[in-house]
């Protein structure tokens, strides 16, 4: 009889990590489900064991050799940790890059790997003013300067060399748009939680959302069956910011550009918020990624389009719009039943 | 009591509140705007036969209209503010453009303009073609009005999608908006997917250079680049149609250009025109000159194989074949053209 699958998956204490977890743990075809994390997870986990580690220490190779390790899962991803300032800033690429660097390094060296699965970013697109509308994954990363999207600029590359040197390995990058659901605690999500929503005055940049049940689903399925290769993951279907204000009822404080810099650094200081330069151009800009090779390569249809996850997101973290749409609605009622007997009052 | 005593007797026996004109059409063009009766109609255009139906929602005649005006008003109104409209993935926002930006674009179209559109049984009711036009006059006011001709004068009322250069996408304010009027920025990929997709896809491949030629020149092409569009044609196999503008050159028509100040404010040029900048901020009125456009015999690109993109000669000899189409088709209209303004 073949042996299941024995999972390790990084970033146990996220939300996503330990969903998908708890999901692989209660299937049958997989014998073994290890998290891993320097934080312990909050969350249930089913069968998953929990192994307390750095992604550096040597813990790691020695958990995947003698695990006997088969499915490597990437998701100690972040773009937003509770530290911030200078020190908060290259934490997190340390967490990012460095981490991966280690951990890609100590699966270079696992002779039981078969598939490599990476939580990347489509922030790898940048918002440049002069890219396209729409990207697809055939597209060359950014040259960015700084930031999230630098980050994983770099691990996507040590991804790639890892696969190159371990040709038999199934590599799976996939690019989530912005994640949102219960639990996800990201920038984005930070930023649409703030009681008014500044924006950069003059630009209204293109959003796109992933839910993260889609997300979960597409790391299970990358996990359960072959898929090598980069997909973009994101609910169908586009919004403005200025849509996503409008939704959440939240009203919008435009900011004139040259002010921006400086209310990032109130943010930074004050709302312990990291705002980075590749943040500030994508309120500016905007991105939007191709599904396409999703639907059509990868055969996974997102159950949630962009709006609907927005929506899910507002109802679950209760964001109540100031004017709810009933109330507009009844206005509207109201000023049609005005015009009609003024209409009907001019006949007199 | 006589027949008119019993009529009247009617009319001013009904219920006050639900006073109705009889607005029945007048031989002199009006509209009837005597009392109605119990029939809808007044003593005068009721025959006696069966009454219209009762309409609920609107009034009758100019009451009506200004209801619904005023209902279609709040409705997008409310669609606004509670975000409840679509936008496609290049952004662009229809609910918008037709319901605000094309009423505000008409009266430049209609009465400033007076733009009068022909051959526009040459553009397809569906399915996607790349419209290439001449452009000229600082400004791209000829995009616009070409936007508006295709979505007021066609019968299937078509979106143009423009694809604009990297300057107008990234200006403030004016970059979103052109960005939710259908335009995106000119690349390869995202030009043969909207072609793909059945869009209408307009550009104007003479660019800065055309747009900023001075009024010596007026009418002579430019340029028409690296023949970018013909490679988009042949990938996405749908035909190009070739568009003539008349009237675009002589808006702001350039008499020079202030080289340096354009470097300074990172600009293709800074032209200096008869209204600007001697008329201050009246200068950046556009002249009133009457504009034709007009939508050429499409050029059908589906015979070529497909790795016919690859092949620069016959890129550049079809680049040239619809300069050369365009040019004459300018030729001909100023030809036929009897005065600028008028």
């Amino acid at each position: 009889m073949p042996d299941g699958w024995r999972v390790l998956v990084t970033g146990i204490s996220g939300v996503l990590a330990a969903r998908l977890a708890r999901s692989l743990s209660e299937h049958d075809g997989v014998d073994e489900v290890i998290g891993v994390d320097a934080r312990l997870p909050v969350h249930d986990l089913g069968r998953t064991r929990i192994v307390r580690s750095e992604l550096t220490s040597p813990v790691i190779p020695e958990v995947l050799d003698r695990e006997r390790i088969d499915t490597l899962v990437h998701l100690a991803i972040n773009s937003a940790r509770d530290d911030t300032g200078p020190q908060g800033r290259a934490r997190i690429r340390e967490l990012n890059v460095i981490g991966s660097m280690q951990l890609l390094a100590a699966a270079q060296r696992s002779p039981h790997l078969r598939t490599v699965i990476l939580k990347s970013t489509t922030a790898v697109y940048g918002s440049e003013p002069g890219n396209r509308a729409l990207f697809s994954e055939e597209v060359t990363t950014t040259e960015s300067k700084a930031g999230y999207a630098k980050d994983m600029i770099e691990v996507e590359g040590y991804a790639r060399a890892f696969s190159r040197r371990r040709e038999g390995v199934v590599l799976t990058v996939l690019r989530f748009a912005n994640l949102l659901g219960s639990g996800i605690d990201s920038a984005f999500a930070r930023y649409l939680a703030l009681p008014v929503i500044p924006t950069v005055l003059g630009y209204d940049p293109r959003i796109q959302f992933c839910h993260t049940d889609d997300a979960v689903e597409v790391l299970r399925q990358a996990c359960l069956d072959t898929r090598p290769g980069i997909y973009n993951v994101a609910g169908p279907g586009v919004l403005y910011l200025s849509q996503v204000a409008r939704i959440a009822g939240r009203p919008t404080a435009p900011v004139p550009l040259p002010l921006v810099e400086g209310l990032a650094g109130v943010f930074r200081r004050v709302r312990h918020m990291d705002v980075q330069a590749d943040q500030l151009q994508y309120l500016s800009y905007g991105r939007v990624a191709d599904i396409t090779r999703l639907r059509e390569r990868f055969g996974y249809e997102p159950r949630y389009t962009t709006r609907e996850t927005l929506r899910a997101f507002l109802d679950e973290q209760g964001i109540r719009p100031l004017v709810g749409e009933s109330s507009w609605l009844r206005l509207e009622e109201r000023a049609r039943e005005l015009t009609r007997r003024i209409a009907a009052g001019d006949d007199r | 009591m006589t027949e008119q005593q019993r009529n009247l007797a009617d009319v001013i026996a009904i219920d006050r509140s639900a006073r109705r004109r009889c607005a029945q059409p007048l031989p002199s063009g009006g509209t009837c705007r005597n009392w109605a009766g119990p029939s809808g109609l007044c003593q005068i255009h009721d025959d006696g036969t069966d009454p219209p139906p009762a309409d609920e929602a609107a009034g009758s005649g100019d009451a009506g209209a200004l209801e619904e005006f005023v209902a279609n008003l709040l409705a997008f109104l409310r669609r606004r503010v509670t975000g409840d409209y679509d936008i496609d993935v290049y952004g662009f926002d229809r609910d918008l453009t037709e319901n605000i930006i094309l009423p505000l674009a008409r009266p430049l179209y209609r009465s400033y303009f007076r733009v009068r559109a022909t051959g526009l049984d040459n553009v397809p009711s569906t399915g996607g073609a790349l419209l290439v036009a001449n452009h000229a006059g600082a400004l791209p006011l000829d995009a616009i009005m070409t936007k508006v001709a295709l979505l007021d004068e066609h019968p299937a009322h078509r979106n143009l999608r423009e694809l604009a250069g990297d300057l107008a996408l990234r200006l403030p304010g004016i970059g979103a908006l052109a960005r939710k009027t259908g335009n995106t920025l000119a690349h390869d990929d995202d030009a043969v997917r909207l072609l793909a997709d059945g869009e209408l896809v307009g550009v104007w491949p003479e660019g800065y250079k055309g747009i900023g030629k001075p009024y010596s020149e007026r009418y002579k092409l430019a340029r028409f680049g690296r023949g970018g569009f013909v490679r988009v044609a042949l990938q996405a196999r749908r035909p190009i149609i070739p568009v003539a503008i008349i009237g675009s050159e002589e808006t702001y028509p350039i008499v020079g250009n202030v080289s340096w100040l354009a470097r300074l404010l990172n600009l293709p040029y800074f032209p200096v025109t008869w209204q600007f900048p001697w008329l201050g901020p009246l200068g950046l009125l556009p002249l009133p000159s009457r504009w034709l456009i007009e939508f050429g015999t499409p050029i059908d690109v589906s015979e070529y194989p497909p790795d016919a993109v690859d092949d620069p000669m016959l890129v550049l000899e079809l680049s040239d074949r619809v300069r050369d189409t365009v040019q004459q088709m300018l030729y001909r209209n100023l030809m036929g053209r009897r005065s600028v303004f008028f």
